[in-house]
């Protein structure tokens, strides 16, 4: 059956089933950057580069394990780690200052931040490409309907909605997450309950910054890890949170849906301008909802 | 309990508290009355660390706390319910009260549990959405919010705004049993009916400084007073 003349249904459910995977990366990232603008309303244009050192540490952690299997788990778990706390160090350090900015100063400081951020991973892991393995039990792929589909991208559809459902936990059912909740409100009201906001924001920025830095760790072994693989995130990213509903996480996984799909299928039907999909479907949604698809907490 | 000594406050530039001094002893509630705009919010403020003052000192307890911040202030016991009610409103009324849960010393255990016997009108609504209550509900629920947190003192600021006139009188009679627990309010107030019925003390406050202070029953008898300051 085709739903083209030369579009098979196959060809059909691979590409979206790879568009889903690149969704998992997308929904990852954003949904940091999404929780971070939401309670602590900084626009993190450093968000992107945090995935970028993500990718890096990640790649270097797996070497240094010698490669193999045990140094990709090991990878993954220890990179996004290793993002956290050098947020962890921002902000303690200097973001904790600047709150109570304006939003245009804690913007050009983000975007500060990507430079030095920018020219520290070319100081340490220089210019040149670097890549690493899946895990030989990630590597290879199944059949689907005829098609190859990789494992690695399987995997990535299983870590998405654990993902999604650890943050959906954690936003409703923890008490931080609904003291983080109260505060992306009222910041003043919930110090005024004896809490002290300072931490509260300090764990959720730590928190979206270790996503950013999932993100990288897990899209290291699909794609080459270079300088430069910060810009095109932050702006997918930025564009999935606006679509989304800024600050709303179910919204970050729209916008990542909607995001990657698009890609995805747009390649397929118009491969000459498949770049141009994903932001037509972004004006469209603009133009129907300028405040995002969900409820957006600013 | 609590001593205000020559409070200078701005809101950026604009002086807004001028030499302003109080006391409230423990046990009391004391009543600062004044109209809109008179300094009572500010005041409230002040004390709780949200808007702090240029100069004077807030002493809690014996220690300046003038320089401290609103989380600790709040810890040692001094408990804030604002103005425009400022619920938690995408969380739940149980959840508006789980997360001000506070542990202190004092022996007062406020719970959940104590807080919907003493609003049984909040457990039936503890599921709901408290930015979908109605004012009086929402009051209930600030208050509430205020006593999860365990306090020694409680600010008040304009409980009765706005309110139904049934509404009112119940959290009035509520505010009395708060008294009669030992709990120490300062109530700032437009509303005299209410708030003469409830305090031992009252300070009056226009245009940012303090214009009398007595007991009640010496304002009642003072009309002229009671016209200069307070009527609109």
């Amino acid at each position: 059956m085709d739903l083209l003349p030369n579009i098979s249904l196959a060809a059909f459910c691979q590409q979206l089933l790879v568009g889903l995977s690149r969704t998992t990366i997308l929904f990852i990232v954003a949904s940091g950057l999404s929780l971070v603008l939401g309670v602590l309303r900084i626009p993190n244009v450093a968000h992107g580069s945090l995935y970028m050192i993500g990718a890096f540490l990640a790649y270097t952690i797996a070497s240094a394990a010698g490669g193999g299997t045990f140094g990709f788990w090991l990878a993954l778990v220890l990179a996004p780690l290793g993002v956290a706390l050098i947020s962890l160090a921002v902000e303690r350090g200097l973001f904790c200052r600047l709150y109570e900015r304006e939003h245009l100063m804690l913007l050009l400081f983000t975007f500060a931040f990507t430079l030095v951020f920018g020219d520290l991973v070319k100081l340490v892991w220089g210019s040149d490409f670097r890549s690493m393995n899946a895990p030989t039990s990630l590597q290879g792929s199944f059949d689907v309907l005829g098609f190859p589909f990789p494992k690695y991208n399987l995997f990535l559809l299983i870590i998405g909605p654990i993902v999604a459902l650890g943050l959906w936990w954690l936003t409703n059912k923890t008490k931080i997450g609904k003291i983080a909740k109260a505060a992306a409100v009222d910041r003043e009201m919930v110090a005024a309950v004896g809490i002290n906001v300072s931490w509260v924001f300090a764990s959720v920025f730590v928190i979206g910054c270790f996503l950013a830095g999932l993100g990288g760790a897990l899209v290291a072994p699909t794609q080459n890890i270079t300088q430069g693989m910060d810009h095109g995130i932050i702006i997918e990213t930025f564009l999935i949170v606006i679509i989304g509903g800024l600050g709303n996480i179910w919204g970050a996984l729209l916008g990542a849906l909607i995001f990657g799909l698009t890609d995805a299928i747009g390649i397929l039907i118009f491969p000459q301008f498949a770049i141009v999909f994903p932001y037509v479907a972004v004006i469209t949604v603009l133009m129907l909802r300028p405040k995002g698809l969900l409820k957006s907490v600013w | 309990m609590l001593r205000l000594e020559n409070l200078h406050t701005y809101y950026g530039l604009s002086h807004i508290l001028f030499d302003v001094s109080m006391e409230v002893n423990a046990g009391e509630i004391v009543c600062l009355l004044g109209r809109n705009g008179a300094g009572k919010s500010t005041t409230i403020r002040s004390i709780i660390g949200l808007t702090p003052p240029k100069s004077g000192v807030v002493e809690y307890k014996g220690t300046d706390i003038t320089r401290e911040k609103t989380h600790l202030r709040v810890r040692r016991g001094i408990a804030y319910v604002p103005d425009d009610r400022r619920v938690f409103a995408d969380l739940t009324v149980d959840e508006n009260l789980q997360i001000s849960a506070r542990e202190t010393q004092n022996g007062n255990h406020w719970d959940a549990e104590r807080v919907y016997r003493f609003f049984p009108a909040l457990r039936e609504i503890k599921t709901r959405r408290s930015g979908h209550l109605s004012g009086g509900e929402q009051q209930m629920l600030t208050i509430g919010r205020a006593l999860m947190t365990n306090p020694d003192l409680l600010l008040l600021d304009e409980p009765t705004e706005g309110l139904a006139p049934l509404v009112v009188k119940l959290l009035a009679e509520q505010i009395a049993k708060l008294r009669d627990t030992g709990l120490t309010v300062l109530l700032a107030e437009q509303n005299q009916e209410v708030s003469l019925q409830l305090s031992n003390r009252v300070y009056i406050i226009d245009n940012g400084s303090i214009k009398y202070t007595g007991s009640v029953d010496d304002l009642r008898a003072n009309e002229a007073i009671r016209r200069k300051f307070l009527c609109i």
